[in-house]
């Protein structure tokens, strides 16, 4: 049996006095496009930040190809891992941001240079050789030399897609990739996406298109209060969902 | 790829209306320019100005002694305020409550109390540990010296200067670093970068442009406050010609020559500040290009006009 790619075992996770998430389980499979749908203020978001230790868990475990994320467990007992394991863990999650994040200051080609550089010291011919590569991938080869301020908003989303993908990640984290964008734009950062998926990536995508959940999508949770109401087949929950809760929230969405 | 140029097509209805008048503009400029005359006249025709003395005196040793010291305290101060001042910022953004609360404690204390005070201070530290050591705090001492052979008047003006600067560097770099949008930090640490990394190659780059222009006027105010030196009994620029008319009693002309000498300093720092202010411009100037003009004429070029 192959061993999963994520494994969340009973998350939970409070702001102050807020429950964010109420005791999440998920599994992940290796290839897998897990779609993350839900209401604003669901945690569908907080969610995805814990994976990749952007939020540390108040309860339960996370695991990424078995590793325990942020913590190391030993004789029954949790170790805070240092700042550098941590960031050693970060470094096989690639991540997207809903509002871009691009270093401003840099050019496409050397936001995209910019981890390989600092992180794994590789040369600076090598990395903007794979920058150029990763660039040419999300269609964007002739901005290379561009600044983020330059390009427009599905530009920028692509180059932040390269960038998350010059560490070769095993796992992709998208945190509403396409909200921000004008909706003639939101294609063109869809079909990274899906051809990401073709290749088979392993993905889990907070998102607002059903479409693309529909198309893509191994694997569709709709969230609320902090908790997973129902996950199944994308085209079984969208067409026939289970819960009272799912339809009421999907007959306001479809 | 680029459009047709403004102003040499054709359309059907041009606007040829007649310019508006501005009256006010011309009565104001008419009365400039009188105001002006008038001070270049006296400048040049009342003799207390003395433009000889002036003369003599600008390049003359005593002057340019002071001003080697004017700015070796404050290139050296700079550095102190501005290394310090990171250091004090970052401390004061840590998560650890010890390091913000040392940092804020540091801040109040030498932005609360008078320069001079300080300086003074420094000086007089003899008095109050006449012997400095290096040892096992509570136990035997390894090396020690004498206080007033260890702090010079020199380094009592530099201890004085750069740690005063220091506070008021740190609550500037702080506020630069918080000007950054969190996502910048977040991003760079999903990347895998450390949290020095993610400072230092993400963060600090984008808050020198919010740290900069107050640095430079941090700067040209060091210029000047240099000449507080003179409690201690030390020398600069202003000191110079202080001590100049005091014998002579060609107090204008000598104000003058100092006067001269701080605003040349003034103008080059001020160039240099619009070179670094580029530098870090990257990626937020729409147009690179207009950076290419001297920093003062980049405002509203049309009113330049």
């Amino acid at each position: 049996m192959t061993e999963p790619m994520v494994e969340a075992l009973d998350i939970y996770k409070s702001f102050g006095s807020v429950e964010v998430l109420r005791g999440i389980n998920l599994t992940v499979m290796p290839g897998e496009v897990a779609c993350v749908i839900g209401p604003s203020g669901s945690g569908k978001s907080t969610f995805l930040r814990c994976v990749n230790h952007l939020e540390t868990i108040d309860a339960g475990r996370m695991r990424v190809e078995g590793d325990l994320i942020g913590y190391r467990e030993s004789g029954g007992k949790l170790y805070e891992l240092r700042e550098s394991e941590v960031a050693h863990q970060r470094r096989d999650i690639g991540m997207v941001f809903q509002r871009f994040n691009l270093f401003p200051h840099m050019t496409a080609a050397e936001n995209v240079m910019e981890a390989p550089r600092t992180v794994r010291r590789e040369s600076k011919t090598k990395a903007r050789e794979r920058a150029v590569a990763l660039l040419e991938r999300v269609g964007l080869v002739e901005k290379c030399d561009s600044y983020p301020a330059q390009l427009s908003g599905g530009q920028q989303q692509r180059v932040a897609i390269a960038r998350a993908l010059a560490m070769e990640p095993k796992l992709m984290l998208f945190d509403e990739p396409t909200s921000a964008l004008d909706p003639e734009l939101v294609g063109e950062v869809l079909d990274v996406m899906r051809g990401l998926a073709r290749d088979g990536m392993t993905m889990i995508v907070v998102t607002h298109e059903m479409g693309f959940a529909r198309e893509v999508g191994d694997t569709l949770v709709f969230m609320d209060e902090g908790r997973i109401v129902e996950a199944g087949n994308p085209r079984d929950v969208l067409t026939n969902p289970r819960e009272e809760r799912t339809k009421a929230f999907l007959s306001k969405v479809l | 790829m680029t459009g047709p140029a403004v102003g040499t097509t054709k359309h059907e209805h041009p606007i040829e209306a007649v310019p508006l008048r501005h009256p006010g503009r011309w009565v104001a400029v008419a009365v400039l320019a009188v105001l002006a005359a008038m001070l270049v006249h006296t400048v040049l025709t009342n003799e207390g100005f003395r433009w000889d003395v002036v003369g003599r005196y600008l390049f003359s040793t005593p002057i340019l002694n002071g001003l080697a010291n004017t700015l070796l305290l404050t290139v050296l101060s700079m550095v102190i305020g501005v290394v310090g001042g990171i250091g004090l910022a970052v401390m004061r953004l840590s998560p650890n409550p010890v390091l913000t609360g040392a940092a804020a404690v540091y801040i109040w204390l030498f932005r609360g109390t008078p320069l001079i005070a300080q300086l003074l201070f420094w000086n007089y530290l003899s008095a109050l540990y006449p012997r400095l050591g290096l040892g096992i705090p509570f136990g035997p001492v390894f090396v020690s010296a004498d206080v007033n052979s260890l702090i010079t008047p020199f380094a009592a003006c530099l201890l004085g200067l750069g740690l005063n600067e220091a506070a008021y560097m740190a609550e500037i770099v702080r506020g630069g670093l918080q000007s950054v949008d969190r996502g910048q930090s977040e991003a760079a640490g999903a990347l895998g970068l450390s949290r020095v990394q993610a400072l230092r190659r993400v963060v600090l780059p984008q808050a020198m442009r919010v740290i900069i222009p107050p640095t430079g006027n941090e700067t040209i105010s060091m210029l000047k406050t240099t000449s507080l030196v003179v409690v201690i009994g030390y020398f600069e620029l202003l000191t110079s010609a202080q001590r100049i008319y005091s014998t002579n009693f060609q107090t204008i002309p000598l104000l003058i020559v100092a006067a001269a000498w701080y605003l040349a300093l003034t103008s080059v720092l001020s160039v240099g500040q619009g070179f670094i202010e580029r530098k870090y411009g990257r990626g937020f100037d729409p147009t690179p290009s207009a950076g290419a003009r001297m920093f003062f004429l980049r405002r509203n070029p049309e009113q330049a006009a």
